[in-house]
């Protein structure tokens, strides 16, 4: 066990970065199941948590991890789990529990080649897709995708807090390259880090309903043995936490559910931009792809080429409104993208007319180079 | 009847709101859930401690009708759920509320570690042979030759014994009952909440409308009198010709160990290395 409440500089890998900022975050409950490349998240959290009088335990596959999660979730305390694609895939029945019955936790997929059992260790972003409709319906869900070590432990921080307040489960989708990545991670004050907790109810009365919520459309919690006695289920249900096919009542639950992230869109919208003032060739980029795009947008630069870059921290709900804005003026946009074309999918939504949008894709377990998003953003400034 | 007529009033521990109830008419499950809150009520274990987890199925929805800390989960779960609250919350009673599809095929991983971890949860495990909510398909329980709508030609699957796996799995309390002896159904139900450890408690209940009439049980009080004669407090029979499912089954609390509760041996495990 480390002393962490020591300000001061570590060298982290992208894993043990996650691991350490969870606990930052107040995380005291860990359930995960080896997979690679994620164990060591686990790894750091066995060793971690028992000193800060938290729990750590490795269950028996990954949907039990999904699940002894949420249980803990529910008792009150702030949880976490990782894994990658094939862990990803088995816990999303239960990641679709904690978004209809508003349970917040976070999930760290560590993202390698796929399908199946694909790349073990090699690097991928091949779960864009998944990480936002991976569970079946329509439901809220937050998925973060830092690009370097120190951003995995700021952004593991955030997750906590979007998750706490605003009840959903929260995404953490890095790929391979960046989890093993070794960084220098400024470790903060504890009280120099901002904490937000979830809202607990405290009045028991007669008429309390534990999914009825005000304006902000968040139900305080409910911490059982605190006399509420109340229930909660997957089922749709009513204010009073009951099930109902009432379509009226049903309408209510999936608008309510599905309107609070928009509802509070400047807590959850997260991006960065480089250059895009008077860009008119812009590179859409995310995760580790990011880098590389960084290096090449410096170097096109130099050569006079106006390119820019937008990328997504917060990839779902996608940063639209800041988006459009963006890509308004842009003649030429570039996705680069370690899958076979997932992102750009979502980026023809804003296509502004006579702007043309293409892809360049890697999906043979490397990463992305500079070289390659440089030689694509020169042919597309030599077609203008 | 004199037990019954106790100071125990289940009314105490419904949420009458949710009356009507789903539950068809002669099925078991309401028996069993009777015989949980008898138990609760006897060791005086106050509402606001319990904590019930189920998953999905007719035993799933029994959760909703108890006034307490209810939580419906996702099929085959509930004890990975329970897992967490437990360690969570030591201060709560957490008990979970289960069916033979539910614990023993979809659930089955979750419930052998459940025995091998020994945490200090209850779990009833409501058999009634078959699916019932999805309209009467096969179970790992159902008895050989019985019809369901997936073995139209009789089931030739060979029945799970969910209390032997329980014990070879490390359980710290095994018991099986039937519904129709529902004073010692509660007194098993007792001993596992009794139990510091993981208690496993199979209740041998009956669907009246799907299962019984699908094979011609008679109605409900045909249906338990016939479970009666078909088990035997005092020991496995002919285990030897059918190692899965004796002609008898046993019921009382047929295992016990006192191996080290979960939690327990956890924290001790931390002092022990923070001071060391
Ligand atoms: S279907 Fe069977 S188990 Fe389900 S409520 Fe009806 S009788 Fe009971």
């Amino acid at each position: 066990m480390s002393d962490l409440s020591e300000p001061r500089l570590l060298n982290l890998e992208g894993n043990h970065a996650c691991a350490l900022g969870a606990i930052a975050a107040g995380c005291r409950f860990y359930a995960g199941y080896p997979i690679t490349p994620s164990s060591e998240i686990a790894e750091r959290m066995s060793k971690e948590l028992p000193g800060v009088d938290g729990i750590f335990i490795q269950m028996e596959d990954e949907i039990a991890s999904m699940g002894a999660i949420l249980g803990a979730s529910m008792g009150g305390m702030k949880v976490m789990t990782a894994t990658s694609g094939p862990g990803f895939s088995l816990k999303q029945e239960n990641l679709g529990y904690a978004a209809g019955a508003e349970i917040p936790c976070v999930v760290v997929n560590v993202m390698r080649g796929g399908p199946s059992t694909g790349l073990p260790t090699r690097p991928a972003q091949g779960d864009i897709m998944q990480a936002r409709w991976g569970t079946h319906g329509d439901h809220p869900i937050i998925v973060i995708t830092p690009a370097s070590v120190p951003e995995i432990y700021e952004q593991t921080i955030r997750a906590f807090n979007l998750a706490e307040t605003l009840r959903v489960p929260v995404i953490i989708l890095y790929d391979e390259a960046i989890g093993h990545l070794r960084e220098t991670v400024e470790i903060k004050d504890s009280n120099s880090i901002e904490i937000n907790n979830r809202i607990w109810a405290s009045e028991v009365t007669d008429s309390f309903q534990p999914y009825a919520a005000g304006e902000d459309k968040i139900p305080e919690m409910v911490r059982p043995g605190d006399g509420f006695r109340t229930h909660t289920t997957g089922l749709t249900h009513a204010p009073d936490g009951f099930p109902t096919q009432d379509p009226e009542l049903v309408s209510q639950y999936m608008d309510r559910l599905l309107g609070k992230l928009g509802h509070h869109g400047d807590l959850v919208e997260g991006y960065e931009t480089i250059e895009v003032e008077d860009a008119e060739l812009l590179v859409v980029s995310y995760g580790i792809t990011s880098r590389a795009a960084r290096r090449a947008i410096k170097l096109a630069r130099a050569e006079g080429i106006k390119v820019g870059m937008f990328r997504p921290i917060t990839l779902w709900p996608f940063p639209a409104e800041a988006f459009k804005e963006i890509i308004a003026p842009i003649k030429n946009v570039l996705v680069p993208e370690m899958n076979a074309g997932q992102l750009i999918e979502e980026i023809e939504r804003y296509r502004p007319e006579g702007c043309d949008i293409e892809g360049l894709n890697r999906i043979d377990g490397e990463t992305i180079t500079p070289e390659q998003i440089l030689d694509r953003i020169r042919e597309l400034a030599a077609n203008e | 009847m004199s037990e019954v007529d106790s100071k125990f009033n289940i009314r105490d521990y419904l949420r009458e709101h949710m009356f009507p109830h789903f539950l068809c008419p002669g099925c078991g499950h309401g028996i069993a859930l009777r015989a949980l809150l008898w138990a609760i009520d006897e060791l005086e274990i106050p509402k606001d401690k319990l904590a019930f987890v189920s998953g999905i199925g007719c035993s799933g929805r029994l959760g909703a009708y108890i006034d307490s800390n209810t939580f419906h989960v996702t099929h085959g779960r509930p004890l990975a759920f329970a897992t967490g609250l437990k360690l969570a919350r030591p201060d709560l009673e957490v008990i979970v509320i289960t069916g033979d599809g539910d614990c023993l095929a979809i659930g089955g991983n979750h419930l052998i570690h459940a025995c091998r971890r020994n945490l200090n949860i209850t779990c009833m495990m409501l058999n009634n042979e078959v699916y019932g909510m999805t309209g009467g398909q096969v179970s790992p329980t159902t008895s050989s030759n019985r019809f369901t709508t997936t073995t139209p030609h009789g089931n030739y699957e060979p029945v799970f014994d969910a209390c032997k796996l329980a014990e070879a799995a490390g359980a710290g309390m095994v018991g099986r009952e039937i519904t129709l002896q529902t004073p010692a159904l509660k007194n098993v139900l007792k001993e596992g909440l009794s139990h510091n450890g993981f208690s496993f408690v199979e209740v041998m209940s009956d669907c009246t409308e799907v299962f019984g009439r699908k094979n011609e049980l008679g109605d409900s009080a045909e249906m338990v009198l016939t479970q009666k004669s078909s088990v035997r407090p005092d020991g496995y029979d002919n285990t030897v010709e059918q190692p899965f499912r004796p002609n008898f089954l046993k019921t009382g609390v047929m295992a016990r160990n006192d191996r080290p509760e979960y939690a327990a041996a956890y924290r001790q495990h931390i002092m022990s290395m923070k001071e060391g």
